[in-house]
């Protein structure tokens, strides 16, 4: 079933146009990567999703209403973003920050109830964060933080979850079980999941379906066989790599030969 | 349970503070008396508790409960534990508005509404710059603070120099702007404990969406917080708070910097807990500091803004070098 949907959007930053007449569609249960090069208009396209950016042009639509006529606490229930940015030079601890992921729903005064109690123990758990709980997060490795704020979105306890290349600051290792954990909570949750990955190996591996953007255009949208076979990656990214068919996944590869010569 | 036993003991030393600020001066006055002066005896150790002692006394808790409450605010609103009304900028503005609302010669009142505009005028303006670069970086605060004191300083200046009806009370002025709340009166006190108070109870309402701006104003958005309201409120509560310090005292440095970023360390971050403690803690520490000013070199007395200004620069910079790591 279709959550968020974006219908012919245009966007710009002032007069520099971002995203031109692009139209993309997120459903529960599946995991969709955008991916595309750097300013390809990737971040820009989440932000639209996200009603952080108003579409010049075209409109979003959640649940088949329009993001524009909804207020931010509203979206902020149905919709949860991972940040890029979680550094703070405060002193919170992990359970305050995923706690954070409740304000939308606080009483007066920040007042939670047992409900808000719950949720964030339930995130707590999912992310096997509770020996860390009572820790500062400006004292925690990047990928540890990072997991935090996922938590944080996760007690926002929304049907539509967007990240922001979620995986950026994390070893191989830790980004397999990101991965995981999302592909997992896509499938149980029957989450919607939206991510921009740079990663076109963990794109391939784990998302339902790709958006390839360049220049602010999708230049294909489909499967991960679909999307990336050797002509979209040449167009796209250049001719420095090479698709190979790995276990029914493509796996995109630099041309290391090619690269000596 | 912690955090209310931590807000009973600021609360228990604000009080001891204010009965040790009453109880000392330049003039001993024996404590049976101070009691008998607070019920109403008539002689003049009743003129000096009840006209001297008290309003100030009373006056220093204020500024320094608004300071540190708008520090807090600002800093969490900034994501910049460098951050405070001084630093900033604000309070210059705030003193720029109020003198040049004494020059036009408007009625008292009117002067700590002049301050506040000043300080809104001015917060928005560090708020704007700050965001020019998309994030709130540290550096560009301070700077914008520093370019906004220096301006509204020399204005004050030209203003000081040229304008007759300033000549007139100069020392006053030039006392009231190095930081002082040695001429308040009762009052003045009034219209500044209701703007206070005013200032106060958003940002105790606040506190919570503020808390939401831990990883910028883009996820307190997508949070549920709508930031353009939310921003404008804070700074609103911040300006506030700022302008009626201002009118008060002046310029007092370094209270709302500092206060609220020691009480993280006891309290946490969370700025339900860190707004009350930093009105309480921020209260008394002005009140110890006034203190200070009127008993180290009494009879003579230094302004209070000398003293958090020792006090407070060193921190200030200790401060910069340790969070070197994030700026710019």
């Amino acid at each position: 079933m279709t959550r968020l949907s974006a219908s012919a959007v245009t966007a710009s930053y002032g007069a520099r146009i971002v995203l031109r007449d692009c139209s993309f569609a997120l459903g529960s249960g599946e995991i969709v990567a955008i991916v595309g090069p750097n300013g390809a208009g990737k971040s820009t396209l989440l932000r639209v999703l996200a009603g952080l950016l108003r579409p010049k042009v075209g409109s979003v639509s959640l649940d088949g209403q329009d993001l524009a006529s909804v207020s931010r606490s509203q979206v902020a229930r149905r919709i949860a973003v991972v940040p890029q940015i979680f550094d703070t030079l405060f002193p919170f601890t992990v359970r305050e920050v995923v706690a954070l992921g409740r304000t939308a729903r606080l009483g007066a005064f920040g007042r939670a109830s047992a409900d808000d109690v719950a949720a964030v123990e339930r995130a707590i758990d999912e992310l096997e964060l509770g020996a860390l709980a009572g820790r500062r997060i400006d004292r925690l490795s990047g990928g540890e933080r990072q997991r935090a704020v996922l938590a944080m979105a996760l007690a926002q306890e929304t049907a539509v979850l967007l990240l922001d290349e979620p995986t950026v600051h994390l070893d191989p290792g830790h980004q397999l079980a990101t991965l995981e954990l999302l592909r997992e909570l896509a499938r149980r949750r029957q989450l919607a999941v939206g991510a921009v990955l740079h990663d076109l190996n963990l794109a391939s591996a784990f998302a339902s379906r790709i958006v390839a953007l360049a220049d602010g255009r999708i230049v294909r949208e489909g499967t991960p066989l679909e999307v990336l076979d050797a002509d979209l990656v040449q167009a796209v990214f250049g001719d420095g790599l090479e698709v190979v068919a790995r276990d029914g996944h493509p796996a995109v590869l630099p041309r290391v030969a090619t690269r000596l010569r | 349970m912690r955090t209310v036993g931590i807000l009973v003991v600021l609360a228990v030393a604000l009080v001891a503070s204010a009965a040790a600020g009453i109880l000392v001066g330049a003039v001993a006055i024996a404590p049976g008396d101070v009691v008998a002066a607070l019920f109403g005896s008539n002689d003049t150790s009743g003129t000096i508790i009840r006209e001297l002692r008290l309003p100030r006394v009373f006056g220093a808790a204020l500024v320094g409960g608004a300071l540190a409450t708008a520090g807090a605010l600002l800093q969490g609103l900034l994501r910049n534990p460098l951050a405070d009304p001084f630093v900033t900028g604000t309070s210059a503005g705030a003193t720029l508005a109020a003198v040049v609302a004494i020059v036009l010669g408007l009625a008292a009142p009117l002067v700590p509404l002049a301050a506040f505009a000043g300080a809104l005028v001015t917060v928005t303006l560090v708020w704007r710059l700050a965001r020019l670069g998309g994030g709130t970086t540290v550096l560009t605060v301070l700077l914008a603070g520093v370019v906004l004191t220096s301006f509204a300083g020399a204005v004050v200046t030209f203003l000081l120099v040229s304008s007759d009806r300033l000549a007139l009370q100069l020392r006053a002025v030039l006392g009231w702007l190095q930081g002082g709340v040695s001429v308040i009166s009762w009052p003045e006190l009034g219209v500044a404990a209701l703007v206070v108070a005013l200032g106060l109870g958003f940002a105790l309402v606040l506190a919570h969406r503020v808390d939401a701006y831990a990883f910028g104003e883009e996820t307190a958005a997508t949070l549920g917080v709508d930031p353009d309201r939310t921003t404008t409120a804070v700074l609103g509560a911040t300006a506030l708070l700022s302008g009626a310090a201002v009118a008060l005292a002046g310029l007092v440095g370094f209270v709302g910097l500092v206060i609220p970023h020691a009480l993280r360390f006891v309290i946490g971050a969370t700025h339900r807990r860190l707004v009350p403690a930093s009105f309480l803690a921020g209260a008394t520490a002005l009140v110890l500091a006034d203190l200070g000013a009127r008993t180290v070199i009494a009879p003579a007395e230094l302004p209070v803004g000398a003293i958090t200004g020792l006090i407070g620069a060193p921190f200030f910079l200790a401060l910069l070098v340790r969070s070197r790591r994030i700026v710019i």
